[in-house]
């Protein structure tokens, strides 16, 4: 077609996107196209275009329109990250006749234009970038997708109600659910709780049905008292061992009629479930409707396993269920997708000493006051002091304890707002008190929350804009004797105020679990600074991770409120189903693969790799790499002193093509050929 | 000359943890300095040393090396690979007439886009204050006694090496 013949035979098109003006703004983006048709015509490049939106589906059609009229034979785009777009410009190709797999992008959006402030700059370094994006996509190979079998059972991690609700999701499909739970009921944090905002609805009358049904579920396979120890394999065929802790009760045996814990002489602070306000006994359940039924004997605390001596479950124990010489159990389950909903602990309000929980007996935490209200709870839902009997006549509630505070968590962790309200409210109900809350903003985004502010505003609770400076019992005057002073600036009226009350309530932030880090790094996910699990994308993929076949659904990939997490549950199971349905799934193609007319048999690769992907043949002397097993990490390939490992989609041809495509456009000092040197 | 010196620098990042790190920088709209390029590979256990001498060798005055934090490496261990790579390989740069601090590596985990943004700005700065690179200015090829090629420097080296 043209005269000039480029000196490679690829047919290259370079698409630059302005992103509206998310590109546009810093880069010359039209001066870019213009001179990568100039300036790389010699390096293949045919066409080079700039559109508005290259993602738009005009902005793939002219793609797809130049591969068939123009014939081009590689593609490169400039535009956003490719961990965005990459897949839409490959499926572009692939209409097209293309495989997709010889397209690049080149991401001047992320790296460039939102993180650079000087125009010209940033324009040349988008040139460097696309000449190295142009040079690379010209050793690109065609390649297929992986294709890997999905195994139809799941594993869910977490038995809260963002954890129940995947597992019934996928159970009720007909699917088989693993649904591993650490302590020994499943319920979670919801099960603590007495009310639900906005609609005021018993926590346990919506939780405990669902509950039931994923305890008796036939696809369900509930393993409480468990945690996750390891995890093997990949996406479509997960290797999970899970610990099971010894209940010392044999599960087939009780029928948790209770005459154990009712028998049981020893009696503890329950720190767990009644956060500290209630006693249970050494063998317990955590709470009446517990799933499973069965309890478990807390070694720590029982009598038997302290001094010998005791045995008094298994003596009264109708159904001789208790076995002091059980172990702890490992057992392997084989899974094509995890759902993570491991949950949020709740920030310890002792941190902030100026508020005095801990060293004042009136203060109590959200938590604790969540159980005082239960009427299942340790004061069987009456509103009292520490002291158990007395009604509080004032209380006060502060809010973001811990939370939106540069001191501690710098995020909102979203639920206090409404749970604080919703404490106002059960106090008016249930008593005569005066409630004040102290907040620095009023948070009641989503559907009928801020109608439950109105109606508490209405009910007469008083409302302080100011964050608390200190709670104290330091009485100034007559009217503080015996009384809490909260001290706190009204925002509103500019004013310092000292609202002296019996009964302060802390509501503390949602926190990532203490081991959220070692959790993610077992299931190979990532944690933001927080330590929140991170999603893939934080609006379009909320539920998946950037390992295939990890879904996180629920607080544990930040503060969520109840019908939020539900949501999330439901959708990680919708995700998991899809690919179910499915039966397979495509990978990447990046493999490692050994070329056995130039492997030496030095066996260097051999002990490279962490997934014992490379076996090595006595017989011939050379090694291969099994894909199967293969991550496509490209370490092998980096340390063959022969070079007879080539990586796919990362090979050396490729990436030594991007470093001189980067490059060839600098005018540099120097220039060195390596060849040269290497012969010196 | 008048003009500033501009330093060019390649960097390779990790698809899993600096990848998505400098793709949060970009999102959280980050300023870091147009000095640097960056390459995506797999994981920084795919990084070959040759790359960084064939980038040095192409005009770079510096290379970043980044990846995953220490024992959140997702290849299991592969980072620490990279790093025994990283430490030998500024050990031959010595012997080759560069500065070791020419190259660098920097862990970053996929949160961390503030960091990877403030290393590369401490990078740009260190890097131009070593100046450009010009390498065939700092090694003569010359012949020896016996006929084979030795190079020498003829420029010192700080003496900076890591043990």
């Amino acid at each position: 077609m043209s005269q000039d013949q480029p000196h490679n035979k690829e047919r290259v098109g370079v698409y630059v996107c302005h992103c509206g003006t998310n590109i546009s703004a810093m880069v010359d983006v039209e001066d870019v196209a213009v001179w990568a048709k100039d300036s790389l015509s010699d390096d293949g490049v045919v066409v080079a275009r700039d559109y508005k939106f290259m993602c738009s589906s005009l902005g793939q059609e002219l793609i797809e329109r130049d591969i068939e009229r123009e014939g081009l034979t590689r593609v490169v785009v400039a535009a956003c990250s490719p961990h965005l777009h990459e897949t839409t410009f490959r499926e572009a190709c692939n209409r097209a006749g293309l495989n997709g797999y010889l397209c690049e992008m080149v991401s001047i959006r992320e790296q460039v234009s939102w993180v650079h402030t000087d125009k010209v700059a940033a324009t040349a370094k988008a040139k460097a970038m696309i000449a190295g994006g142009v040079e690379r996509v010209i050793e690109n190979e065609p390649l297929e997708p992986l294709r890997v079998p999905i195994h139809p059972a799941t594993l869910v991690v977490g038995g809260g109600i963002a954890g129940i609700q995947a597992a019934l999701e996928i159970a009720d499909s007909g699917n088989k659910v693993y649904l591993v739970e650490r302590e020994p009921s499943i319920g979670g944090h919801m099960a603590q709780f007495d009310k639900t905002f906005p609609t005021m609805d018993c926590a346990a009358c919506i939780l405990t049905p669902k509950m039931v049904s994923a305890g008796t579920h036939p696809n369900i396979e509930l393993l409480t008292w468990s945690e996750v120890e390891r995890v093997d394999g990949f996406v479509g065929n997960f290797t999970v061992t899970i610990k099971k802790k010894p209940r010392y009760v044999i599960e087939d045996l009780c029928t948790g009629c209770g005459i154990c814990w009712e028998k049981c002489p020893k009696h503890v602070i329950d720190d767990v479930f009644e956060a500290g306000l209630g006693y249970r006994a050494a063998v317990y359940t955590p709470f009446a409707q517990a799933v499973p039924k069965y309890p478990v004997i807390d070694t720590e605390n029982c009598i038997y396993f302290q001094r010998g001596k005791c045995r008094a479950c298994e003596k009264f124990c109708p159904t001789e269920a208790i076995d002091f010489s059980q172990k702890e159990k490992y057992i392997t389950v084989t899974v094509g997708n995890i759902i993570l909903a491991t949950g949020y602990d709740l920030f310890d309000a002792r941190r902030v000493i100026q508020y005095g929980y801990g060293r004042l007996a009136n203060v109590f935490t959200s938590i604790e006051f969540e159980r005082m209200c239960n009427a299942a709870g340790p004061t069987n839902g009456e509103i009292v002091l520490r002291d158990g009997v007395t009604t509080p006549k004032t209380v006060g509630i502060i809010h973001c304890v811990g939370s939106r505070d540069r001191n501690y968590n710098n995020y909102c962790s979203v639920i206090c707002c409404m749970s604080s309200l919703k404490f106002a409210h059960l106090v008016k109900e249930r008593t005569d008190a005066t409630v004040y809350n102290f907040y620095i903003d009023m948070r009641t985004a989503y559907k009928d929350y801020d109608e439950f502010y109105q109606r508490v505003l209405e009910e007469g609770t008083l409302f302080v804009r100011g964050r608390v400076a200190e709670v104290t019992d330091a009485a100034r005057g007559p009217g503080e004797e015996g009384k809490i002073i909260i001290q706190a600036e009204d925002t509103l009226i500019g004013k310092q105020r000292r609202i002296p009350v019996d009964m302060v309530i802390l509501a503390s932030g949602l926190e990532p679990r203490k081991d959220a880090k070692e959790v993610a790094q077992k299931f190979g996910i990532s944690c933001s600074a927080n330590g929140w699990y991170i999603e893939k994308h934080p609006k379009l993929d909320p539920v998946a991770t950037m390992t295939e076949g990890i879904f996180i659904a629920g607080a544990a990939q930040g503060p969520k409120d109840i019908p939020s997490s539900v949501a999330q549950g439901a959708a990680a199971a919708g995700r998991v189903l899809n690919r179910i349905g499915q039966g397979e799934i495509e990978l990447e193609p990046v493999r490692a693969t050994v070329d056995a007319q130039k492997c030496s048999g030095c066996r260097i690769c051999n002990d490279l790799c962490p997934f014992g992907a490379i076996i090595f043949h006595e017989d011939m002397m050379v090694s291969e790499v099994k894909h199967a097993l293969c991550q496509g990490c490209g370490t092998c390939v980096a340390a063959c002193p022969a070079g007879a490992i080539s990586g796919t989609g990362f090979s050396n041809e490729q990436i030594l093509a991007q470093i001189e495509g980067m490059l060839m456009f600098d005018q540099p000092a120097h220039r060195v050929d390596l060849a040269e040197m290497a012969m010196a | 000359m008048s003009e500033a010196f501009e330093p060019v620098i390649i960097g390779f990042t990790c698809n899993w943890c600096s990848y998505r790190a400098a793709d949060l920088a970009g999102t959280a709209r980050v300023k870091y300095p147009p000095n640097v390029r960056l390459i995506r590979l797999m994981c920084s256990g795919r990084l070959d040393p040759t790359f960084v001498l064939k980038a040095l060798a192409q005009g770079a005055d510096g290379v970043l090396i980044t990846g995953c934090h220490p024992g959140e490496c997702h290849y299991i261990e592969q980072n620490y690979k990279a790093l025994r790579r990283y430490l030998l390989l500024r050990r031959t740069l010595t012997q080759m007439g560069i500065e070791p601090g020419r190259v660098k590596l920097v862990w970053a985990s996929a949160a961390e886009g503030v960091k990877l943004a403030k290393e590369i700005t401490t990078l740009v700065e260190e890097i131009r204050a070593l100046g450009p690179l010009n390498w065939p200015g700092r090694v003569k090829l010359a012949t020896g006694e016996n006929g084979t090629a030795v190079s020498q420097h003829t420029q010192s080296i700080p003496e900076e090496v890591t043990a």
